[in-house]
């Protein structure tokens, strides 16, 4: 294995919507950043590799135009994956650990913002059982809430303590969009949203996006003083018959998880996708993490989440805090369809 | 760096068809799947990951359909991945597949492209208007008859170019079992006679809307061994691999043999070791949806100079019998379900070098090229695969 690490991120300042941009416009700065950052052109780059959704933007070969947000003239060796930006990464990953690159851009992004989201996250469900029944985001996640709530793994009051902290902690973030929070008294005073989840519990809809670059060996280090070095990474997914499963676990986040070594070594940080406040809890459990563990502390998705780049957002995060020498060692991890359904988890270090 | 080598062991596809009414969605992969699997004398347990593409989701209504997909493809536990490159996904995904190999971090992949298009409207699917974009206008082919108008006048080729393309891939389809359109009775006059859709584009030139998948099973060295002295079939080793991307408006773009195209017959040919394309490689599976694109990529695939392509179509130089067979299983201009058309140009000239294409078989192919684009012709993925271990 090659030696590959982070070593720029840069994200969007993210907003509820932004009607006045357009996908290529909203990216375009964040590209340009993470590439100023290291002093890089896209002349630099060996491979790019982006990820996004034709459901979000509303059209067809919708991530055609954000080439244009990259510059890729003359023509670049460049890939696009139908998913978030932290399996663009993997691809990229795969890529330089192959030998066809030492360097790549990354990025993900989506604008959430036109469409009624968690209706339009129903389409990703199966077409023929599910599908038909337009069960949105939210309910599928009140189920899973209820599971756990039932079977005494968390408390609604545990629950808003996750979104209270979380967005405490945004409040030190400077590209998040939820930041504070009231009491967690009351938090718990206000109504359902969808039972038992209250609004508080579920992430925000958002418009925006995040890029990365990747670099192997000596790149990295001419591009980073400290670069988080990728130790580990793996994805994996579960079943999609909800019914048929124990829906309180994800095995695929447990699994990756052994498979990227995070129970290796102590974990400084973890910034953990999970976009509904139970969520944090199920995946605490699957990926080992104790209670000493510091979890997201950007905020995680109920701060922002800008679909098909809120995982690699994680990502960024961790390699930032150990770029900056705040964390020696930190687990990121990234999820893709309904309940948590599909899991990635990296492990990043620094050199010391 | 050396990459570990890579080899195509199973290979398996559908049966095409406008409508395959019959199957499921995950039923029209696992019939590609299986075949792939059986192929490779493997099953799902044996497989490390699994990657799949496909084009745009409205084409079936179903949102990153690969978390729905994961128990009919036995990803449950493995990694499964999903690609999206517009036209050229089927071998951008194929590519990705290998890469899974390449990168030492996995030993099988299952990989497999479908679009079920009888599901939707492709032509208009792709032409609803986008605040701030170009419009399409009436589907792909609106689009790229203007470039083939401009070849034309570029090249000076006569105006029957298309139609002997179209009547050499649409009979060379039926030797094709699984191709979508059989037409034995077409003919040069029935070609020339069918309606004009986009000027110069007839409809018997323009490729058919298709149901259907292909599925490959792509192993490293020591497993590829193993399934080779099972299966008794000579595994199709991967010479290069090469993806090239541009714009699709750049001053200085030239959209009738576009750079990135170039580039990546460049990249593929020097990975493969090929300096006389045509000498060096005795079949090409290339991405031609509309009749005209095969003198036009001939030329931007370095087979033919400039301007001179549409001589080697007309002097039958790309027929099964010429020096340069092309589209041998009738092509996309026989068979079109979009997100698999691209893996199955890869996945036929791994058949070719296999020696397992039936009654299309080139006699002694040893050497082939895999072609695809997308887009505004600005995506490209190409390999070359052959019957010796690089």
């Amino acid at each position: 294995m090659r030696d590959v690490a982070i070593v720029s991120v840069a994200q969007t300042d993210h907003r509820r919507a932004v009607p006045e941009l357009n996908e290529v416009e909203m990216i375009q700065p964040v590209i340009q950043t993470v590439l100023e950052q290291i002093d890089a052109k896209i002349s630099d780059i060996g491979f790019t590799c982006s990820g996004s959704s034709d459901y979000l933007a509303g059209q067809a070969f919708s991530f055609v135009m954000t080439l244009d947000a990259v510059g890729a003239w003359p023509p670049i060796v460049e890939s696009h994956v139908e998913m978030d930006g932290a399996w663009a990464l993997y691809e990229a990953w795969l890529k330089i650990q192959s030998g066809h690159a030492d360097t790549a851009l990354v990025y993900g992004y989506s604008k959430a913002s036109p469409g009624d989201l968690p209706r339009v996250l129903s389409r990703q469900l199966d077409p023929y059982y599910y599908g038909p029944l337009w069960p949105d985001s939210v309910a599928m996640a009140g189920l899973q809430a209820r599971a756990m709530l039932d079977k005494g793994m968390i408390t609604e009051a545990e629950m808003a303590e996750i979104a209270h902290r979380s967005r405490t902690s945004a409040e030190s973030n400077p590209h998040a969009q939820v930041k504070g929070s009231p009491s967690v008294d009351q938090l718990l005073a206000e109504d359902y949203l969808s039972n038992p989840l209250r609004k508080h519990d579920c992430a925000p809809v958002t418009d925006g996006g995040c890029a990365v670059v990747i670099a192997a060996g000596d790149r990295a280090r001419e591009w980073a003083d400290n670069p988080a070095w990728i130790r580990g990474i793996d994805h994996r997914v579960d079943s999609h018959n909800f019914g048929a499963r124990d829906i309180t676990r994800a095995p695929s986040a447990a699994l990756a998880a052994e498979k990227a070594g995070v129970s290796d070594g102590q974990v400084d940080v973890a910034e953990l996708c999970a976009p509904f406040t139970h969520q944090e809890r199920i995946l605490r459990n699957e990926l080992g993490l104790g209670d000493d563990v510091e979890v997201n502390p950007s905020g995680g998705a109920l701060a922002a989440n800008p679909i098909m780049g809120a995982g690699l957002i994680r990502l960024g995060e961790v390699a930032n805090r150990i770029m900056a020498g705040d964390a020696g060692r930190g687990v990121a991890h990234a999820t893709s369809g309904h309940l948590l359904q599909q899991n990635l988890v990296a492990v990043l270090e620094g050199s010391s | 760096m050396s990459a570990e080598r890579v080899a195509v062991v199973g290979i398996g596809q559908t049966k095409y068809a406008a409508v395959r009414g019959d199957v499921s969605l995950p039923g029209l992969l696992r019939e590609a799947a299986y075949r792939a699997l059986d192929d490779a004398h493997m099953t799902m347990d044996d497989i490390d990951a699994i990657v799949v593409g496909k084009a745009p989701d409205f084409f079936e209504g179903v949102m990153m359909p690969e978390p729905y997909l994961a128990d009919a493809l036995g990803a449950v536990g493995k990694p499964l991945f999903r690609v999206h490159t517009a036209g050229s996904v089927g071998g951008s995904t194929a590519i990705v597949a290998a890469s899974h190999v390449e990168s030492g971090v996995h030993e099988r992949v299952l990989t497999i492209g479908w679009q079920q298009q009888s599901v939707s409207e492709a032509m208009w699917a792709l032409s609803f208007p986008i605040p701030f974009q170009q419009q399409l206008v009436a589907g792909a082919g609106g689009y790229f008859a203007p470039f083939i108008r401009e070849y034309i006048r570029r090249s000076g080729a006569p105006d029957d170019i298309g139609i002997l393309v179209a009547l050499k891939d649409r009979l060379n389809a039926l030797k094709n079992p699984y191709a979508h359109l059989h037409e034995p009775e077409i003919s040069y006059d029935s070609i020339k006679e069918s309606f004009m859709l986009w000027e110069p584009i007839r409809y018997s030139e323009t490729c058919p809307s298709s149901d259907g998948a292909f599925a490959m099973v792509l192993a490293g060295e020591k497993a590829a061994e193993a399934s080779a002295a099972a299966s008794g079939v000579n595994p199709a080793w991967i010479r290069g691999t090469a993806m090239r991307s541009e714009p699709a408006t750049a001053s200085g773009r030239d959209q009738i043999s576009p750079k990135a195209g170039q580039d990546c017959a460049a990249d593929v040919y020097a990975q493969a070791g090929i300096t006389d394309p045509v000498a060096d490689i005795d079949m090409v599976e290339m991405y031609v949806p509309f009749s005209w694109y095969e003198p036009m990529w001939l030329e931007n695939l370095g087979f033919a100079p400039e301007g001179e392509g549409w001589k080697m179509t007309e002097s039958g130089r790309t027929r099964r019998d010429g020096d340069l067979p092309v589209n041998c299983s009738g092509g996309v201009l026989s068979t079109n379900p979009i997100g698999a058309s691209g893996m199955i140009r890869f996945g036929e000239a791994a058949m070719q070098v296999r020696g397992q294409a039936g009654d299309h078989q080139i006699d002694g192919a040893r050497t082939a090229l895999g072609h695809a684009y997308g887009g505004a012709a600005q995506f490209f993925a190409m390999w070359v695969v052959s019957s010796e271990k690089p």
